[in-house]
């Protein structure tokens, strides 16, 4: 089972607070990108972006792996989890509908054919 | 243990996928075994489309179900959840009998544009329903933000999956 805590809701919405922070997320939406990057998209300082990134991470909204020199920022599996999920009521939404729609599809096949003899005799 | 023959025949369950295709779009698909004016008739006459579009395990039951299959023509679509009563309602934009329907979804400002094809091959259809949001803002609300109304929605649906996994897990 998927369970938030309270402290992960208060701290998404902290983070998201921010208007720098909500456009890193849309930003990393696009593509990964290094803190440096980050930092000169947005016209800020490295440590101010660094900071940014913090709060983000400590959300669980961004996630950042350090290979080399460079941090490498990408987003958070929180966030990917609860697209997916709602990606995943969605369609278990339209499955159960179709299910119901093939019996119907059925049904009308039936009808037809047996209109169809019918109309043959 | 299946105890099934082979030689039995299992019916086939087409599979239902959903994509975002891009900030704006999701796009679900399904194939129907049978021809495209049968499964258009079934989305476009309410005695039929009011059969299959609240399904059982919802928990959610159809008050009303209007539909004028017709350019212009509104559809307005009323159920309810635990007491409360929602609707869905919307003009048909494009009516093209067997192969495509388009209408708008107006119960939100943020709501998208549905288009419907049919497609036929081999006495069988492929579905294509595809939304289109006016923003990426707000897809992302009718999904996740939507929580509000997607958690009344489905709250019941998700307690029925839950006990089915259970079982399932049990067995």
């Amino acid at each position: 089972m998927v369970q938030y805590s309270r402290t992960g809701f208060d701290g998404s919405f902290a983070a998201l607070s921010d208007a720098t922070r909500r456009g890193v997320l849309e930003q990393l939406g696009r593509a990964d990108a290094s803190i440096t990057d980050l930092a000169e998209k947005f016209h800020m300082t490295l440590t101010g972006m660094k900071k940014h990134v913090g709060v983000l991470e400590q959300a669980g909204l961004v996630t950042t792996e350090k290979v080399g020199r460079v941090r490498t920022c990408k987003l958070g599996l929180r966030r990917l989890k609860e697209e997916a999920a709602w990606i995943e009521r969605y369609h278990q939404l339209w499955d159960a509908r179709f299910d119901e729609l093939d019996k119907v599809v059925e049904e009308l096949k039936r009808k037809e054919k047996v209109d169809g003899r019918k109309k043959r005799k | 243990m299946d105890a099934r023959r082979e030689s039995e025949p299992t019916p086939m369950k087409n599979r239902t996928t959903v994509e975002r295709k891009s900030e704006r779009e999701l796009v679900t698909t399904r194939t129907f075994n049978g021809p495209a004016r049968i499964v258009f008739e079934a989305w476009t006459k309410p005695e039929l489309f009011k059969r299959w579009w609240v399904p059982k395990s919802m928990g959610m039951s159809l008050l009303s179900c209007e539909m004028d299959v017709r350019v212009g023509g509104r559809y307005r679509l009323e159920f309810s959840y635990e007491g409360s009563k929602s609707a869905f309602f919307g003009t048909y934009k494009e009516v093209t009998p067997h192969s495509r329907l388009v209408w708008t979804n107006e119960e939100s400002e943020d709501g998208a544009i549905t288009t419907v094809t049919f497609e036929e091959k081999d006495g069988k259809t492929l579905l294509v329903m595809h939304e289109l949001y006016p923003s990426k803002e707000a897809l992302d609300a009718a999904g996740t933000g939507a929580a509000d109304a997607m958690v009344e929605t489905f709250a019941q649906l998700d307690e029925l999956l839950v006990t089915l996994g259970a079982s399932v897990g049990r067995s």
